[in-house]
């Protein structure tokens, strides 16, 4: 009987590992029911549903909303410094879309509000010819990269408000990136840098061997719904 | 033996309870900590926290098998704790099984199906974390991380509730805590909550013949 329980959970484990994308897939859809019905309090408690932090340094970086400056800077016209502030007064993007990781979790129907990078390109004057763009992390470690015309799609924004409230710190605040039809590796967190090359450098994931046109469902070998 | 205590637990059953105990301990705080937002933003260290939580998750078996290995009162402790006997479904099954008087033996059904449960949910959280934890460039289906992350998570919410089962029995049982700690159990409780096992411990032994 003993071993029959034992045989029976590694059974349990093993479908569960094989069905794992469904299991995923209908925990996360169960927990967005209930948010929307504004049981936040209680799908939190669904395991494996929602968000997942992840940093690639020693800790949660952090800065202040007040003291946080973002840079558009390399092959510009009009170098930028933008404060919070500055981001606050420019056209405003509001973005639904499902958040997707590459390892498998998947949040339903966040609420993003920013600045399309598009916008911000061109208050920099970004020079002619350029393809690339690179974004640093102040975490001091982290970077990731677009080209040119992915930069300049509607659904790439730099955002500093989610599900209706400024970003905290464990999703990257004050302010990051947003690659909506990406996934969530493409989203920088904690951006203090954008800037403009003549081609592409891949960034952090890429070097480690992740796709760089990073579509959700047509990339890294995954076949997920697309997230816009 | 002496005359208020039963030799229940050897020396190597005690250091293999210890040490899992203390590597579990280990393995809910670092997991906490890279799992609950809250946590993770106090404690930070990221990278540092992950390398304790799997070098403690690889080593959570080596108490067990070492003890396999060097004991023999381990390994039929195990015997026993794997064999379900009729006192062991009557005392699954019945409501009254503290008051039925049933010969327990030195587990009783819910310690068994405890412990069967503990083992298989361990291996498959080993197991799980192994898939975690296999280096980018073994290319394994993207579907079994994923499979791997979501059974890791469960299997841990399942062990938790039953080790807080546990712990709470270890509370309000103090002379089960005792027999962990010095090997030897109170005879007056194992006759109650053991009568069988405290039986067999305590019989005369038989006369050699002639």
């Amino acid at each position: 009987m003993g071993r029959r329980v034992v045989l029976g959970l590694l059974g349990l484990g093993a479908a569960g590992v094989a069905g794992g994308h469904w299991l995923t897939t209908e925990l996360g859809r169960l927990s967005a029911a209930l948010s929307r019905h504004h049981l936040n309090s209680l799908s939190s408690f669904i395991p494996g549903a929602g968000w997942r932090y992840y940093t690639v340094t020693d800790g949660f970086p952090y800065r202040a909303p007040a003291v946080y400056r973002l840079t558009v800077t390399g092959n510009v016209g009009n170098e930028l410094t933008l404060k919070t502030t500055d981001l606050a007064r420019m056209p405003r993007t509001r973005l639904t879309a499902d958040f997707q990781c590459v390892t498998g979790w998947r949040v339903s129907g966040v609420r993003w509000e920013g600045v399309r990078l598009g916008h911000l390109l061109d208050l920099a004057a970004t020079d002619p010819g350029q393809q690339a763009v690179t974004f640093v992390s102040y975490d001091g470690t982290y970077t990731e990269s677009l080209t040119m015309s992915q930069a300049r799609r509607s659904d790439v924004l730099v955002v500093d408000t989610l599900d209706g409230r400024p970003i905290g710190r464990e999703h990257g605040g004050p302010v990051r990136l947003l690659v909506a039809p990406m996934y969530g590796y493409k989203s920088c967190k904690w951006l203090s840098q954008i800037v403009v090359t003549d081609r592409l450098e891949p960034g952090y994931w890429e070097q480690q061997g992740y796709d760089q046109n990073a579509w959700v469902g047509r990339s890294n070998g995954r076949d997920d719904a697309p997230t816009t | 033996m002496t005359a208020t205590g039963l030799p229940r637990f050897t020396r190597a059953e005690r250091w293999v309870h210890r040490s899992t105990a203390g590597l579990v301990a280990v393995l809910t705080a670092t997991g906490a900590s890279l799992y609950v937002e809250q946590i993770a933003l106090l404690v930070g260290r990221r990278p540092l926290v992950e390398a304790i939580h799997i070098a403690a998750g690889l080593a959570l078996p080596l108490p067990m098998v070492i003890g396999l290995v060097v004991s023999p009162s381990l390994r039929a402790d195990v015997r026993v704790l794997g064999r379900f006997g009729t006192v062991d479904w009557q005392w699954l099954r019945r409501r009254d099984r503290r008051r039925a008087q049933l010969p327990v033996g030195k587990f009783n059904g819910g310690q068994k199906l405890a412990a069967s449960v503990m083992c298989g949910a361990g291996l498959v959280l080993l197991g799980t974390g192994l898939l975690l934890i296999a280096p980018l460039r073994v290319n394994l289906p993207v579907g079994l991380r994923q499979g791997a992350t979501i059974v890791h998570d469960l299997f841990t919410f399942g062990l938790l509730a039953l080790l807080g089962g546990h712990l709470w029995l270890a509370l309000t049982h103090p002379e089960a805590r005792t027999a962990l700690r010095t090997g030897e159990v109170d005879r007056a409780y194992a006759e109650r909550e053991h009568p069988g096992w405290a039986a067999d411990v305590t019989a005369v032994p038989a006369k050699p013949p002639g």
